[in-house]
């Protein structure tokens, strides 16, 4: 498991925590069931405070993606499939939505860029 | 919730100086961290707490308890570390190791020749010998070798290298990793704060400014960087700190929002740091 902290960043650092193991759930490299490092283990790894990094749990916990055990830790929670691909969609949209905006920057067409994309989907 | 540290309305008046109304509360399991300027009141009620000094009102509970009536059942329980040396200048590190570990009920040889090795000091050197560095050292290894519920600091990082506060900061957290043990330390080093602590208790003229979480904190404040043609005698007064120069100005806000309603673009807003928040507090 690899969480990154970032000093510089704007986004708070326990945004930043939850955010890393949520995209870690979504492309499956975390799996159902999978235990999570202990709160005071990760704070103490990462160097940041307990209360940081309870909060990012309990965030993920509010959302659906983990499941915390009294006593015994934190888990991936089972995920709802049909959820998970609306998920993926919604964070394929918004990277599209950044795209759209970059192309409107430079003044690309519609039809530009779908070439451009016709090109990348044929290339994978 | 059970508190671990309970401090209410403490007050104590000394001729040229009083501690007006300190009032916070620390839960097991987390380290708060203790700032302000020289002579703000952080030893005085670090004194206070330890029953060092008589407190003139208010009450301090330590593990529940009150912390004179019990005190030396709440001291067995208490890891100690003081800023100055307390320690018999002829007398080597195990002769005094010696004299300490008789008072306490919990006292553990192996886990102290353990943090000695750690930390690289000859049980055969007279205390005397030691520089600030190594007495914070030994110190230190005395607080965490009698199974303390609570370790109470007062400037542990001051004169010690940047080296070995990193590595304090890893002992700390290994402390916290038990869910039943808190760290309360006073410093003026808030670098190694930011890090660690939990909660963040601001002490200055003997006034508490806030005892928050260090997130909340960080969340509430802003540094606001701008021009000089933006600033009029209104304006100022937005700001709780402010210092102008030729080229602009920086200050301090706990009003985000309002300062981005009110310069829009024509500011930067950036996150400040405990240090902007300590200078700008206390210099106004």
């Amino acid at each position: 498991m690899k969480i990154l902290i970032s000093n510089s960043s704007n986004e708070p650092i326990y945004e930043q925590i939850s955010s890393q193991i949520k995209s870690m759930i979504l492309k499956g490299e975390l799996i159902e069931g999978e235990m999570l490092p202990s709160i005071r283990g990760l704070a103490k790894d990462l160097q940041i405070s307990v209360i940081t990094t309870k909060r990012a749990y309990d965030e993920l916990e509010r959302e659906g993606f983990i499941e915390s055990v009294q006593g015994k830790g934190s888990f991936v929670a089972s995920q709802n499939k049909e959820l998970m691909r609306e998920m993926k969609l919604k964070i394929i949209e918004e990277q599209l939505q950044k795209v759209v905006k970059e192309c409107n920057v430079l003044g690309l067409s519609y039809e530009e860029v779908s070439e451009m994309l016709r090109i990348l989907f044929e290339e994978v | 919730m059970d508190y671990i540290l309970e401090v209410n309305n403490l007050r104590k008046e000394f001729k040229k100086f009083a501690l007006k109304d300190i009032s916070f509360k620390l839960e097991p399991g987390y380290i708060m961290g203790f700032i302000g300027p020289n002579g703000a009141g952080k030893s005085t009620t670090i004194k206070l707490i330890m029953n060092l000094l008589k407190l003139d009102g208010g009450e301090i509970k330590v593990f529940g308890l009150d912390h004179k009536k019990h005190e030396k059942e709440i001291k067995d329980r208490i890891g100690f570390v003081y800023d100055e040396n307390y320690y018999y200048e002829d007398l080597t590190i195990k002769q005094m190791k010696n004299i300490v570990a008789s008072f306490y009920s919990k006292w553990d040889d192996a886990t102290f020749n353990d943090y000695i090795e750690q930390f690289d000091l000859d049980p055969k050197s007279k205390i005397k010998t030691l520089s600030k560095g190594m007495k914070m050292k030994f110190s230190l290894a005395v607080a965490l070798s009698h199974n303390a519920d609570l370790i109470i600091m007062d400037e542990p990082t001051s004169g010690l290298d940047p080296v070995f506060r990193r590595e304090i900061l890893d002992i700390l957290y290994n402390v916290i990793q038990d869910e039943t043990k808190s760290i309360f330390f006073s410093t003026h080093i808030t670098t190694d704060l930011e890090k660690i602590a939990d909660y963040i208790t601001f002490i200055n003229k003997g006034s508490i400014v806030f005892s928050e979480t260090k997130d909340e904190v960080l969340e509430n404040y802003s540094v606001v960087k701008g021009g000089i043609d933006l600033l009029d005698r209104d304006i100022r007064k937005e700001f709780i700190g402010l210092k102008e120069t030729n080229v602009g100005f920086e200050a301090l806000t706990n009003n985000k929002d309002k300062v981005k309603r009110l310069f829009g673009e024509e500011v930067l807003i950036e996150r400040a740091t405990l240090e902007d928040i300590m200078f700008y507090t206390v210099r106004g």
